[in-house]
């Protein structure tokens, strides 16, 4: 399992050939308090770049865009409930979608753990 | 996932400005001052401390302006105001204060403003976008029989919510006594201070206008009381919304009328057709003929029916599919003490009654909200 960083502070577990995605410790620190997220539908076909889900902070709304290309396998239903979970397990419990990748080659431009601190520091 | 880019400006700051840098506020430019805009406990939790306990606001951005007559008359005064005005100035008693707005010669706002009565001259409190072009527009007008001075040397600090008045009668048990919009000079703490029992969130509470060099002293011995806070402007903005009152520049501006605006409430029989001193203010031909006909359109409250904030700028429409919009939201987000989004925008008045249906476009999709009453939250003014 290899944990991988963009540039746009969100993080992809990769395990096999499918991606689970979020957004780091860093952009949720930087949002504030999380009050409302926007999943997208399961089947969905995403391209990479493209806006896939959206987090509302009490200050404003932000894109969660797809890191990669691929299909949307499954959402997390809980940040729907329970959209703080974004504040308080950014990295774990607040995972917003799962994709199976569709073009490996696409994870190669994608930062690991020490080079995105480096790209926050 | 796209963060905001901070831009780097030459910005004023307040006088409490180091005190906030030292407290660990979130510093964003507003209204060309470099602004908390949250400390660390972040707006969420701002909001509901000053709900329950007390907030310390800083909004010396705003401009503190004194306005005396040249006759030495606080009247002479408040009829020289009353023409840039609708509101009935001269029936403002000695230590107390009322909401206004100057107008333009279309009967839109050019600003909103408190004016209160000192006894000897009339002290008011603008906007801090607004405050040059007002001071410049009082000037144009009232110069020859007033004498126009802005006050930069005072801080402004709002001390908000059902532990404010405690907390500040340790420091001046007479303010107790203060009842809403009750304002005038009072020693606190040994600082010469004006305070008036109002402000801009809902809540009982202070605004207490302050020399600047005491400042930071002053706003530090409200802090050492266990029960106040920092708050930036952020929980400002979603307190003022909840409380359905009116940021200047999204809500009204130079497009709306008072009227329009839903602030018959402080336009005094006095102005109004009939009255002792009916008329006599930029667009009052307008204004008044709206006052007795009403307006094409209002500002009314939205609820969102779910969870996503709708906000500012989003169009509204009558129905799901209609391709004709109706209005639009001017101030949108999420109300920590609702636990729920709440908005505010215009409708057409066939439109504006509450319970109405109608929606928002937002990321493509129709989102449903109901016209509500405001405020969202009820006020607790000590009236």
């Amino acid at each position: 399992m290899t944990t991988l960083y963009t540039t746009d502070h969100e993080w992809l577990r990769i395990e096999g050939d499918v991606a689970t995605i979020g957004v780091t410790d860093y952009a949720q620190s930087q949002l504030g308090d999380v009050v409302f997220v926007e999943l997208p539908k399961i089947g969905r076909s995403l391209k990479k770049a493209e806006a896939a889900a959206v987090v509302e902070s009490v200050k404003a709304a932000s894109d969660v865009y797809a890191p990669i290309s691929g299909e949307v396998l499954e959402v997390n239903d809980a940040l729907a409930a329970e959209p703080a979970l974004v504040n308080s397990d950014a990295a774990g419990k607040a995972w917003f979608f799962k994709l199976k990748i569709s073009d490996k080659s696409e994870l190669d431009g994608l930062m690991d753990e020490a080079a995105y601190a480096k790209h926050t520091a | 996932m796209m963060l905001a880019r901070e831009t780097e400006t030459a910005l004023k700051t307040t006088p409490l400005h180091a005190l906030h840098a030292a407290s660990g506020g979130k510093m964003v430019p507003f209204a060309g001052y470099d602004m908390p805009v949250q400390f660390a406990p972040g707006v969420l939790r701002e909001h509901l401390h000053t709900r329950n306990s007390a907030g310390l606001f800083d909004v010396s951005h705003m401009g503190q302006l004194e306005l005396r007559a040249k006759s030495g008359k606080v009247e002479d005064a408040a009829l020289a105001l009353e023409r840039l005005v609708p509101q009935d100035i001269l029936s403002v008693a000695p230590g107390r204060q009322r909401y206004a707005q100057f107008t333009n010669e279309a009967g839109g706002i050019l600003d909103d403003l408190m004016v209160a009565n000192f006894g000897s001259h009339l002290f008011l409190v603008v906007n801090a976008a607004c405050k040059a072009e007002d001071e410049a527009h009082l000037r144009a007008h009232l110069q020859d029989s007033c004498v126009i001075e802005p006050l930069p040397d005072r801080a402004l600090i709002a001390l908000q919510g059902p532990k404010a008045c405690s907390v500040l009668a340790r420091l001046c048990p007479e303010i107790s006594a203060m009842r809403f919009m009750d304002t005038g000079p009072r020693r606190i703490d040994g600082i010469d201070c004006f305070v008036s029992r109002s402000g801009y969130t809902g809540e009982d509470g202070f605004e207490i206008s302050v020399p600047a060099e005491q400042a930071e002293a002053f706003a530090k011995t409200l802090l050492a009381n266990g029960d106040v806070m920092p708050i930036g402007l952020g929980a400002r903005d979603s307190l003022r919304l909840e409380a359905g009152l009116c940021l200047y520049g999204h809500d009204i501006d130079t497009s709306t009328t008072p009227v329009e605006g839903a602030l018959e409430w402080s336009i005094q029989k006095s102005r109004r057709h009939g009255g002792a001193r009916a008329g006599g203010f930029p667009g009052a031909d307008t204004i008044l003929a709206q006052l007795e006909k009403g307006a094409p359109r209002r500002r009314v409250g939205l609820r969102p029916e779910g969870r996503a904030p709708v906000r500012e700028g989003a169009p509204l429409f009558a129905n799901e599919t209609s391709s004709e919009q109706i209005g639009k939201v001017t101030s949108g987000g999420f109300g920590p003490s609702l636990n729920a989004p709440v908005a505010m925008g215009y409708l057409p008045v066939s439109l504006a009654a509450a319970d109405t249906l109608v929606f928002a476009e937002l990321r493509g999709a129709r989102l449903p909200l109901r016209v509500a009453a405001m405020p969202f939250v009820p006020n607790t003014y000590k009236r």
